[in-house]
C-alpha cells in the first residue's frame, strides 16, 4: 500500500515495481478493464438517480434534480408494498428454507447404510442444477387449474384452486420450491462440518450413556454451530434482496401483491417503461440498504469469532 | 453396539423419510418423463399420477425436432456455453493468476477494488444502459462479456494458485518463461481440479441463464434455448410450434410437447449430472474454505 503518493520514495518504488513487472500488468489489462467497464462502469452510471436522464444528452450531460425520485419512490403507492413482499419472503425462507438443509443434514448423518447415504444425497442435490425456467415451467403445468394436482385434489373432491393466479399462494409456492430446489445442495456445507467434528467427543458420550439423539443434540449440532452462525448471518445480510429471475417467471398481475419485489419492479418500470433514472434510484436505495446489512453481518461474525465473511 | 428399539424406530422412520424426500424430489421429473411419451389424447383422458406413460406416441418428440424455434435456441445455447465459458476461463485465470502474485505493488489495491464489487453493484438500469452504450444490445455478446468474471470464483482460483509451489515458477523462469507460460503451462494445470469446477459452473450457468437473454436480445433468433422455453412453458406459447404438425389433434399435442421440450432441454444436464457431481461437490467445499 503507498502511504502518501507524493513521497518521492514511494513514486521511486512504484516506478522500480511497473518497471520489474511490467509483463504481468500487461497481461492484467483485459481484466483491469472488464473490471473498470463492467463493474465500475454502472456504478458511475447510477449518477442518473440523481438525475433526470435523457438519452441524447447521455450520462454526464442530463441536469441534476437531487433527491427527486428518492421521494417519488418513498411516497408512491408500491413503496411499502415491495418492501413488504420482499421482506417476506425473506422472512419466509429464513424460518423454513434456512433450517431445511441442517435438519437433512442431520437425518443423512444417522443413515448407516453407505450406499443409500450416497444415493438419497445425489438425487437430492440434482434439483439444484436444473433451469429455473424448466422448474417454474413445471410449476405453471402441475399447478394450473387443469393440472396434476388439482386432478388429485379433485379426486379427493376437493374444489381445484389456480395456484399460480391466487396472489394468497404465492409466497408458499415461491419458499417451498426453492427449498425443493435447495435443500440438498445447502446440506453439503453442514455435511462437511460434521465430518470435522472430532470422533473422541463421540466416545467420550456414548461412555457416558448418550444414545443417538443425545449424541446429535450434545455434540453434533454443537459440533456445526458455528457453521449455522456464519450462514445465519450472511442470509440476513440478504434480507432485503429477492432475485428477479424467479419470480418473473412465476408472477403474474393478479398475483402482484404479494409477489412484486424491488428487483422485479426495476425490471418493468426500467427495462419495460424506461424510466431509467427512478428505477437507478430504486435500484441505488435497494443495493445501499443491502449493503449496509451485509457489512453489519460481516462485522457481527467477526466479533463473534474468527468466522469473516471475507 | 446395543441400539435401544426407540433408536431401531427411528432408523426405519429416517430410512421412510428420505426415500419419501427423494420421491419427491425425482418423481416431477418422472411425470414429466411419462407425459413426454404419451399419446396426447390418453393423456389427456388420464388424471393424478402417472407411473408409465399413457399409451405410446413419439409425436411430441417429433414436434419438438422438427421445431425451428426449439433448435435454433438448442443451436444458441451451445454457442454461448462454449463461448461463453472459454471467455470466463480465460479471463477468470488471469485474475486469479495477477492477484495471487503477492510481489506486485498494486496486488491489495487491486484485490480490494475487485472485492468491493461482490457487495456493491451498480444494478440492473445501469448495466442495461452501459451495454446500450457499448453497442451490443441485441447481441450475444451482451450474455457473454459483461458476466465474463464471477468474482466469487477468481476468489477461489486465486487461493488455488497461491498453493502452487513457487520454486515450480522460480525454476521456470530461468528458463526463461514468461508470464503467460508460467499461468498456462504450469500453474492452470496444477490447478485441474478447480479448473474442472470452474468450467463446470460457468458452462451450467450458461446453460441455464435466460435473464440477459430476456433483457439484452431483441430477435428471436437470437434467443438461447431457455428463453424459447420460456415462451413454450410459462407464457403458454405453443402455436408457433404448432404450424409444422399437420395433425387435427393439435391441442392435445401442444401439451405433450411441453413435456418433451423439458426432457429435450434438461437431459443434458441429468445425463452428465451423475458423473459430475463429485466436482461439484467438491467445488462446495472449495468455495466454502474461503467463504
Amino acid at each position: 500500500m503507498p502511504k502518501s503518493a507524493g513521497h518521492p520514495a514511494a513514486w521511486r518504488t512504484i516506478r522500480t515495481d511497473l518497471r520489474r513487472h511490467w509483463s504481468i500488468y500487461m497481461m492484467a489489462m483485459p481484466v483491469i478493464a472488464y473490471y473498470a467497464i463492467f463493474q465500475y462502469g454502472p456504478m458511475y452510471g447510477l449518477q442518473i438517480a440523481f438525475k433526470d436522464f435523457q438519452p441524447t444528452k447521455g450520462i454526464g450531460g442530463s441536469p441534476w434534480v437531487g433527491f427527486e425520485h428518492f421521494n417519488h419512490f418513498f411516497n408512491g403507492i408500491y413503496f411499502w408494498r415491495l418492501i413488504k413482499n420482499t421482506l417476506l419472503i425473506n422472512a419466509y425462507d429464513l424460518l423454513f428454507g434456512f433450517p431445511a438443509p441442517i435438519v437433512l443434514a442431520l437425518l443423512l448423518n444417522e443413515i448407516r447404510g453407505r450406499l443409500f447415504k450416497r444415493f438419497v444425497q445425489t438425487v437430492s442435490y440434482l434439483p439444484h442444477f436444473i433451469s429455473i425456467v424448466v422448474v417454474a415451467g413445471m410449476m405453471a403445468d402441475f399447478l394450473s387449474r387443469a393440472g396434476l394436482v388439482n386432478q388429485i385434489l379433485s379426486s379427493f373432491g376437493m374444489t381445484p384452486v389456480d395456484f399460480l393466479k391466487e396472489a394468497g399462494w404465492f409466497r408458499f409456492l415461491f419458499v417451498s420450491s426453492g427449498i425443493w430446489q435447495s435443500v440438498g445442495w445447502g446440506s453439503i456445507i453442514y455435511l462437511a462440518a460434521i465430518t470435522t467434528i472430532d470422533s473422541t467427543l463421540y466416545e467420550a458420550a456414548r461412555i457416558d450413556g448418550a444414545g443417538r439423539w443425545k449424541q446429535t443434540l450434545h455434540v453434533t449440532l454443537p459440533g456445526i454451530m458455528p457453521t449455522i452462525a456464519i450462514l445465519f448471518i450472511l442470509q440476513m445480510g440478504h434480507m432485503m434482496t429477492v432475485g428477479s429471475e424467479k419470480v418473473l417467471l412465476l408472477y403474474n398481475p393478479l398475483t402482484y401483491s404479494t409477489a412484486d419485489v424491488i428487483s422485479t419492479y426495476v425490471y418493468r418500470k426500467g427495462v419495460l417503461e424506461a424510466s431509467y433514472s427512478f428505477t437507478a434510484a430504486v435500484g441505488l436505495f435497494n443495493s445501499v440498504v443491502s449493503l449496509i446489512l451485509i457489512v453489519a453481518a460481516n462485522s457481527l461474525s467477526r466479533r463473534l469469532g474468527d468466522n469473516k465473511l471475507w | 453396539m446395543k441400539t435401544s428399539a426407540g433408536e431401531r424406530a427411528f432408523g426405519w422412520l429416517n430410512a421412510l423419510l428420505m426415500i419419501g424426500l427423494c420421491f419427491i424430489t425425482l418423481y416431477p421429473f418422472l411425470y414429466v418423463l411419462f407425459a413426454s411419451f404419451s399419446d396426447a389424447t390418453s393423456f389427456l383422458q388420464s388424471s393424478g399420477l402417472l407411473f408409465r406413460p399413457a399409451g405410446f406416441d413419439l409425436g411430441a418428440y417429433r414436434a419438438v425436432f422438427h421445431n425451428p424455434m426449439i433448435m435454433k435456441g438448442y443451436g444458441n445455447t451451445l454457442i454461448y456455453v462454449t463461448l461463453g465459458t472459454a471467455i470466463n476461463l480465460v479471463m477468470t485465470a488471469i485474475g486469479a493468476y495477477v492477484t495471487s502474485r503477492s510481489q506486485l505493488y498494486f496486488n491489495k489495491i487491486l484485490m480490494f477494488l475487485i472485492v468491493v464489487t461482490m457487495v456493491f453493484q451498480g444494478g440492473l438500469i445501469p448495466s442495461y444502459l452501459l451495454v446500450n452504450e457499448l453497442g451490443m444490445m441485441n447481441s450475444m455478446w451482451a450474455l457473454l462479456v459483461p458476466v465474463a468474471i464471477n468474482t466469487f470464483n477468481l476468489i477461489i482460483m486465486r487461493t488455488a494458485f497461491q498453493s502452487v509451489p513457487v520454486s515450480l515458477e522460480e525454476s521456470a523462469r530461468l528458463d526463461g518463461a514468461g508470464d503467460w507460460t508460467i499461468l498456462f503451462r504450469i500453474v492452470l494445470p496444477l490447478s485441474m481440479p478447480v479448473v474442472a469446477v470452474m468450467i463446470l459452473w460457468y458452462a451450467v450457468g450458461h446453460w441455464n441463464s435466460y435473464f440477459a437473454a430476456l433483457v439484452y436480445l431483441r430477435d428471436s433468433e437470437k434467443y438461447p434455448l431457455q428463453l424459447v422455453l420460456r415462451d413454450i412453458l410459462i407464457a403458454n406459447n405453443t402455436d408457433t410450434m404448432m404450424a409444422g404438425s399437420a395433425s387435427d389433434d393439435k391441442y392435445a399435442i401442444g401439451e405433450t410437447i411441453k413435456y418433451a421440450t423439458i426432457i429435450v432441454s434438461t437431459l443434458p444436464i441429468i445425463c452428465l449430472y451423475p458423473f459430475l457431481q463429485k466436482y461439484f461437490v467438491k467445488g462446495v467445499l472449495v468455495g466454502a474454505v474461503k467463504g
